[in-house]
């Protein structure tokens, strides 16, 4: 494999038409939300930048991530993760195994060093120094900061390389960390989902590729283009949850006519992800789509807000698992209980004050 | 048996004469000009804000039952979370001028905001008043502002409406989108709190917050009303504090 190789040349070599590869040029540009004109430029930036050197690491992940990515919409899309990078280490599809496979990332390193993309899929665990997750001999983290050193930048593919997801639930025996809690000295992209969905994947490299920087992240280093939105704003239910028309039970009417699933607990409206615009599997549906409620799988933490299916969710910090509702009203009522036993004590002694008074008076008087 | 008293009181505080007296029998009815109008009108539009944000926002949570017919016809989610929305700039616009007043206004415009901690008769005040509450001591002090728990609990007060501002336009710049002021100004709140849903449950345990604040207050104010040396009720309406004995302290 040449190194100078184009993605436009290798696709072309597997009989991918140029009237497919435009198409998928301006699909991508669209879902960046970058104007109609910028695919041109992703198109020229894929005809003549050789391909970006990736190194792909699997950590403590279930491979979700890539099984996602080999079944994006557009037919391009097929294997354009695959293609459009130079992929030469993958420890979980790569031809090589062993030895031989790890001397390809050494060398990648070496030749590409401050070039490479660093991809991981999966955290690291860090109690037992790591012994959670061992990859060619060594534990998992120090793979990581080693490959990290000397890469351009890292993806952080998916939930658990980006937020931890269910290995990080609490009570994360393994002490699973996200890969920007572990690689500290170079920007981290988080890509979050579980998995994420394939043409945001995409959607990222095809920028990176052709405009050789990162895309503009927000606060929690997701890139703003894909993760800008909630699904909630994007929702096809969304009228419905304006009418104040909800699915109350599986199974009622509101089920069957599509209402709103906000009382289920679809957690649309606090997920930011494109999935209500994108949607999975060649476009064909997503959760909501399909009448279940958002899990919210590209949050941090969402193993850990309780329920699926609650709309107000658990808080941890009382020691024990109980929603605000439970704990605002138990105080509530306390307060309220306490309240009416300190009035009544009030009239009581208020009482017995008024008719000492009184006798004092009139034993005054009779003095 | 004493006679009508007449005679000019000044008023600790302010240094201005206190002279309007009472007639009830025995006791020289003083009355002393506490609280000025702006913050007798903030107080009561608080208590309309904070009734219609609790209300709707508990909607927000639990909505009504779900709305027959055609979709197009129903909108109640939608009023319940604009009324809810425009109170919360009501209430936001409203504390700026609580801010206002309390820089510009009487001494006691600025009690709920500066708890006087150096001080050791606010201390003793405040464990005179404890003692008052737990029934160990006969008669609680006169105040002529805030009594020293009374500061405490309003001090409180104002922070809380601080935290359910921040929570709240913060929930709001999700809506408004990245790169709205509400998200430039109020955004990082959410990655404080961890994520969207966990701001969602601090900003609801507020509500529930703010009804063991009401249940307290009311009852307080109440009982004070009834069993303190001094008006209560009325002075949030009228302005002034009427003391029921003339002894001193
Ligand atoms: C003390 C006053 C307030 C109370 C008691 C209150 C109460 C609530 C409650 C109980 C919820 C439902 C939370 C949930 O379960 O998801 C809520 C949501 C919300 N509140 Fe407030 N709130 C207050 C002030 C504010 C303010 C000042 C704003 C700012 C505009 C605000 C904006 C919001 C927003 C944007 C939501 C989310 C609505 C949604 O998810 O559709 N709130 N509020
Ligand atoms: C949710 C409802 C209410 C809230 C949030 C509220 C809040 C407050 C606040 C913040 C103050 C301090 C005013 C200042 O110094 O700027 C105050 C004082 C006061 N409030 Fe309320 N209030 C509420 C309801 C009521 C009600 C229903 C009553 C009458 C029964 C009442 C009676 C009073 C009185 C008498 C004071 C003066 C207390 C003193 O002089 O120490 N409040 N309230
Ligand atoms: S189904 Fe979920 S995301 Fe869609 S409108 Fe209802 S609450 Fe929002």
């Amino acid at each position: 494999m040449s190194h100078t190789q184009t993605f436009y040349d290798v696709i072309r070599r597997r009989g991918i038409t140029r009237r497919s590869f435009m198409q998928f040029c301006s699909m991508t540009a669209a879902s960046m939300g970058l104007a109609p004109a910028m695919s041109g430029r992703i198109a020229h930036a894929m005809e003549t930048k050789p391909r970006i050197p990736v190194i792909w690491f699997h950590g403590n992940e279930c491979t979700c991530c890539s099984e996602s990515f080999i079944r994006s919409a557009h037919p391009l899309v097929g294997d354009v993760v695959l293609s459009m990078i130079n992929l030469e280490y993958d420890d979980l599809i790569m031809a090589a195994a062993g030895h031989q496979a790890e001397a390809v990332a050494e060398k990648v390193m070496e030749e590409h060093k401050g070039e490479y993309v660093l991809a991981v899929e999966g955290d690291a665990p860090l109690n037992e120094d790591g012994m959670y997750c061992f990859v060619a001999g060594k534990p998992f983290a120090e793979n990581l900061r080693r490959a990290a050193k000397d890469a351009a930048m890292v993806i952080a593919w998916g939930q658990c390389a980006s937020f931890g997801c269910v290995q990080t639930a609490k009570p994360n025996p393994t002490r699973g960390t996200p890969v920007h809690k572990v690689v500290l000295d170079k920007p981290v992209i988080k890509v979050p989902g579980c998995p994420p969905i394939a043409e945001v994947m995409t959607g990222v490299l095809s920028y990176i590729l052709t405009f050789d920087r990162l895309p503009e992240l927000d606060r929690q280093g997701r890139p703003k283009m894909f993760y800008g939105q909630r699904i909630h704003d994007k929702c096809y239910r969304r009228g419905h949850f304006d009418a104040g028309q909800f699915v109350e039970r599986w199974d009622d009417d509101g089920a069957r006519k599509g209402y709103c699933l906000y009382k289920m607990g679809c957690k649309g409206p606090t997920t930011y992800n494109a999935c209500s615009t994108v949607m999975w599997n060649q476009g064909v549906s997503f959760p909501i789509g399909s009448g279940h409620g958002c899990l919210g799988c590209s949050e941090d933490g969402f193993w850990d807000k309780g329920s699926f299916y609650d709309r107000v969710t658990d808080i941890h910090q009382f020691g024990i698992e109980d929603n605000a509702e439970t704990v605002g009203a138990g105080v509530a009522i306390g307060v309220g209980a306490a309240v009416a036993v300190h009035a009544a004590m009030s009239v009581v002694r208020r009482t017995l004050d008024k008719a000492d008074e009184k006798a004092e008076r009139s034993g005054q008087g009779q003095g | 048996m004493s006679t009508y008293d007449d005679e000019l009181r000044i008023d600790p505080v302010t240094g201005q004469p206190a002279i309007r007296t009472g007639d009830e029998g025995r006791i020289n009815r003083i009355s002393v000009f506490v609280f000025e109008w702006p913050i007798r009108l903030w107080h009561w539009l608080m208590v309309v804000f904070l009734i219609v944000l609790g209300v709707t926002g508990y909607f927000i949570g639990s909505p009504l039952p779900t709305t027959t017919g055609e979709t197009g016809e129903h909108y109640v989610m939608g009023y319940i979370r604009f009324v809810h929305f425009v109170t919360g700039y009501f209430l936001a616009i409203s504390f700026l001028f609580r801010i206002y007043w309390a820089i510009v206004g009487n001494h006691h415009a600025r009690e709920a905001f500066t708890l006087p901690l150096h001080k050791g008769w606010w201390w003793a005040g405040a464990a005179h008043m404890a003692a008052w509450y737990f029934f160990a001591v006969k008669e609680p002090k006169k105040w002529v502002g805030h009594n020293p728990l009374a500061q405490i609990s309003m001090f409180i007060f104002m922070l809380y409406l601080l935290f359910m501002i921040f929570t709240g336009f913060a929930l709001y710049s999700e809506g408004a989108g990245a790169g709205s002021w509400q998200d430039q100004m109020f955004g990082w709140v959410i990655p404080l709190f961890g994520q969207s849903q966990d701001v969602h449950t601090w900003h609801h345990l507020g509500m529930w917050a703010l009804i063991v604040f009401a249940t307290l207050h009311i009852y307080t104010a109440v009982r004070e009303d009834i069993m303190s040396r001094q008006s209560m009720i009325s002075t949030m309406i009228s302005g002034e504090r009427m003391f029921k004995d003339d002894r001193p302290e």
